[in-house]
């Protein structure tokens, strides 16, 4: 019998020798060029970190990859940061540039560095999508892939940006990976109510439990008391999909209607202004698989815009209150559609009470 | 179905590392992916998943840690009928050797079907696609050798920490450490779920928040100090002779004006008015630095849109020290929990637990007084109980 709970590993033992020695004593680092970071101690230690992109959905070869690169030059140590980007440490400045010379033969980019004026595109934080979700509104590594092939220049470090830009993908409003505070937010939306299967729900799902997971209340029992099953008051439903998260006679996917929105302006950082939720500025685009040009040529757009007109250090969200909204889809030339004007909870706090605008 | 996949190879093409290349790899070993292929193709065509809803499975005495997956057409894709996802608990700050990745690749390699998730979108290991017979050989494998299974349903998901003490000279507590003891004493609630949703911990380090603990976390750590950033002029007259404009990119950009430049000089000369935001330090690592007296803000709440809308956690604790054996941080928690699984409906998260039961009523339950850093402004109605 193999034991239970014996928990994750102990991270203490998968540091490198430099960071045992010098854990908690750093005391400053810089970024020598887009991907190469230098950490140094207090005791005058130095470690140097190389960072490379990754489309997160990998196979084992790919990671015994990674670990050759280690094993040759790191002492067999790396990590991943909370942006799926691998990392190569090491204390010795000369192997900065073979790290870099095998990563790129693998055909791994190094970049997704700096926070400030002049800093990189990161890797987009992503979820399964059609790869191996059923609730998924859209695909998330298609989408991402086709993306990254545009904005690669950004990753990379040979076209800039104001500040740092974190841009992330969800299929479906469940959002893992919390991606509501992202500067660029592309979320996978269904725009039709679920197609109700009622010989499933007889079998499958409790009603009053299907009735009770709706936000707005658009789900009731069935009229008909011989149909074991519910009914949706489509004036309510905002395919949120959480009745089909309780319940697998509820789906939402649908070809025509299912697509995208994008947000943007969001943050965690704390830094100057503290952090604040994506907003929506597109509703909806189409899912065009493989390469979603819709969606990849908004986004790019999007990202133009701001590098064009941000001042250096402004955050996209920073640079939006700056110039102000009304400006913003001025710049960018996109529509203002009703269903950007918020009527779920909370929704007044969106609404302008003051007659300061920006009209030129 | 014929295996032309025209679409999915599409994005062979391109300069970003492409993920149909590494299915196409793992292919060569394993029939499932090469179904894998033909059902993301699928999927393009349609435009539409082609998964099944759920399906319960898991490993013996655990309730999470392992999600259920089935093909809609399994007679066409009979090598991904069950392709279910192993979620397992990663090490603190994402540190490995390769000797351990080896491992986990050796043992995936064996028993599921190679494809993974470096890492999740919660921080865990996704081992991506495992026969339902394979479940538990795979789990006896990877505990063996020192792996264990991460959170998943109405559990504790497993915690994350940014890089901190690790790497990082802004780390105001030592996010890996606290994050390791946390994961490790809360096993029970992490593999048997006992809650009326998810639940999520994760700590950041500094005001910068490198994990998004703010946006993503019910139980949010998040490093700061409370004396004053330390400033090495030396290292400003550095900046300064390469020409780094610092009253433009700096001082004009500390949201309190807190900062100036004085004969040259670079000077916190309102130190009172400091919010600890990290602008200047983020701008000038070399020169300015957080303070000594170092901990973190606590902050409730956060979660995605699902089900009112989305949230950002919101301060309960403004400082506390962070030391090990963590017993304070600890029992806050625990009491948090309590309240929550008492009255918390399911798929109610805490932050909407709160809201429908009041701030002041948590406050209360979890022993916590109140303090104007819990809020932006007082209330602007008249309307409150005496009660």
């Amino acid at each position: 019998m193999c034991p239970t709970d014996v928990g994750p590993p102990d991270f203490k033992t998968m540091l490198p020798d430099v960071i045992k020695k010098n854990y908690g004593k750093w005391k400053y680092h810089e970024i020598l060029k887009p991907g190469v970071m230098k950490h140094v101690a207090e005791s005058g230690d130095e470690l140097y970190t190389v960072r490379a992109g990754s489309p997160k959905l990998v196979s084992t070869d790919f990671i015994r990859d990674l670990c050759n690169v280690a094993d040759k030059y790191c002492d067999g140590h790396l990590r991943f940061t909370s942006r799926y980007n691998p990392e190569f440490l090491t204390p010795k400045k000369e192997n900065v540039e073979p790290i870099i010379k095998e990563l790129n033969k693998l055909g791994l980019p190094v970049g997704g560095t700096g926070s400030g004026p002049g800093a990189c595109l990161s890797n987009v934080i992503h979820t399964q999508g059609w790869i191996h979700c059923h609730g998924a509104a859209s695909d998330a590594s298609g989408i991402v892939k086709a993306l990254m092939d545009e904005l690669y220049d950004y990753f990379v470090g040979k076209k800039t940006l104001p500040a740092k830009t974190r841009l992330s993908l969800a299929c479906c409003l469940n959002m893992c990976g919390a991606i509501h505070a992202s500067d660029v937010a592309v979320v996978g939306m269904h725009t039709r109510i679920p197609n109700i299967d009622h010989e499933k729900m007889r079998a499958m799902c409790e009603i009053p439990t299907v009735a009770a997971s709706c936000p707005t209340k658009a789900i009731r029992r069935h009229p008909d008391p011989n149909i074991k099953s519910v009914v949706v008051d489509e004036t309510k439903c905002m395919y949120c999909g959480n009745c089909f998260t309780v319940c697998p006679a509820m789906p939402l996917a649908n070809a025509e209607g299912d697509g995208v929105a994008i947000f943007v302006g969001g943050k965690v950082s704390n830094a100057r202004k503290p952090p604040m939720f994506s907003r929506v500025v597109v509703p909806h685009l189409p899912n065009n698989p493989p390469r979603w040009p819709e969606v990849v040529n908004t986004v790019k757009h999007i990202f133009e815009v701001y590098a064009d007109n941000a001042r250096m250090g402004e955050r996209m969200g920073e640079w939006i209150q700056r110039v102000g909204w009304e400006r913003f889809f001025k710049l960018t030339d996109l529509p203002f559609p009703v269903q950007l004007i918020d009527d779920f909870e909370l929704a007044r706090d969106t609404f302008r009470s003051t007659t300061q605008f920006k009209w030129t | 179905m014929e295996d032309k996949t025209p679409m999915v190879d599409e994005l062979e093409k391109g300069p970003w590392p492409s993920y149909v290349k590494e299915l196409k790899r793992a292919a060569k070993k394993h029939d499932s992916v090469k179904d894998l292929i033909k059902v993301q193709e699928r999927s393009f065509q349609r435009k539409m998943t082609q998964w099944k809803h759920g399906g319960i499975v898991g490993v013996k005495g655990y309730g999470g840690g392992v999600i259920g997956r089935y093909v809609q057409n399994p007679e066409e894709f009979p090598n991904v009928a069950a392709f279910h996802t192993m979620r397992v608990n990663h090490p603190s700050g994402w540190f490995y050797d390769t000797k351990a990745l080896r491992t986990i690749c050796d043992i995936w390699d064996k028993h599921g079907s190679g494809m993974t998730n470096f890492h999740g979108s919660t921080g865990d290991i996704i081992l991506l696609g495992c026969t339902t017979e394979e479940l538990q050989p795979t789990f006896d494998e990877l505990s063996e050798h020192g792996f264990d299974l991460g959170g998943s349903g109405s559990d504790l998901r497993s915690p994350t920490a940014c890089v901190g003490p690790g790497r990082c000279e802004w780390a105001c507590f030592d996010t890996l450490g606290l994050i390791y003891d946390i994961t490790k004493t809360y096993q029970m609630e992490l593999h048997r779920p006992p809650y009326p949703y998810k639940t999520k911990i994760k700590a950041s380090g500094c005001p910068n928040d490198c994990v998004a603990a703010i946006a993503r976390s019910d139980f949010s750590l998040i490093g700061t100090w409370r004396d004053n950033l330390r400033i090495d002029q030396n290292a400003v007259k550095e900046y300064a002779d390469k020409k780094f404009d610092i009253q433009r990119l700096v001082v004009a950009k500390c949201p309190t004006e807190a900062i100036e430049l004085v004969k040259g000089k670079l000077e916190l000369t309102h130190p009172e008015d400091c919010v600890r935001c990290m602008h200047c330090i983020n701008l000038m690592p070399k020169a300015i630095r957080p303070g000594v007296d170092t901990g973190a803000t606590i902050l409730v709440g956060a979660k995605a849109p699902i089900i009112h809308g989305a949230v950002l956690s919101t301060v309960l604790i403004p400082f506390i020290k962070v030391q090990p054996p963590y017993t304070e941080i600890k029992q806050l928690w625990e009491k948090i929990m309590e309240w929550w699984d008492e009255n918390g409906k399911t798929r109610e998260r805490l932050a909407e637990l709160i809201d429908r039961m009041g701030m002041p009523a948590f406050l209360k339950a979890i022993d916590v007084e109140p303090c104007p850093q819990m809020v932006n402004t007082p209330r602007a109605n008249p309307y409150f109980f005496w009660g």
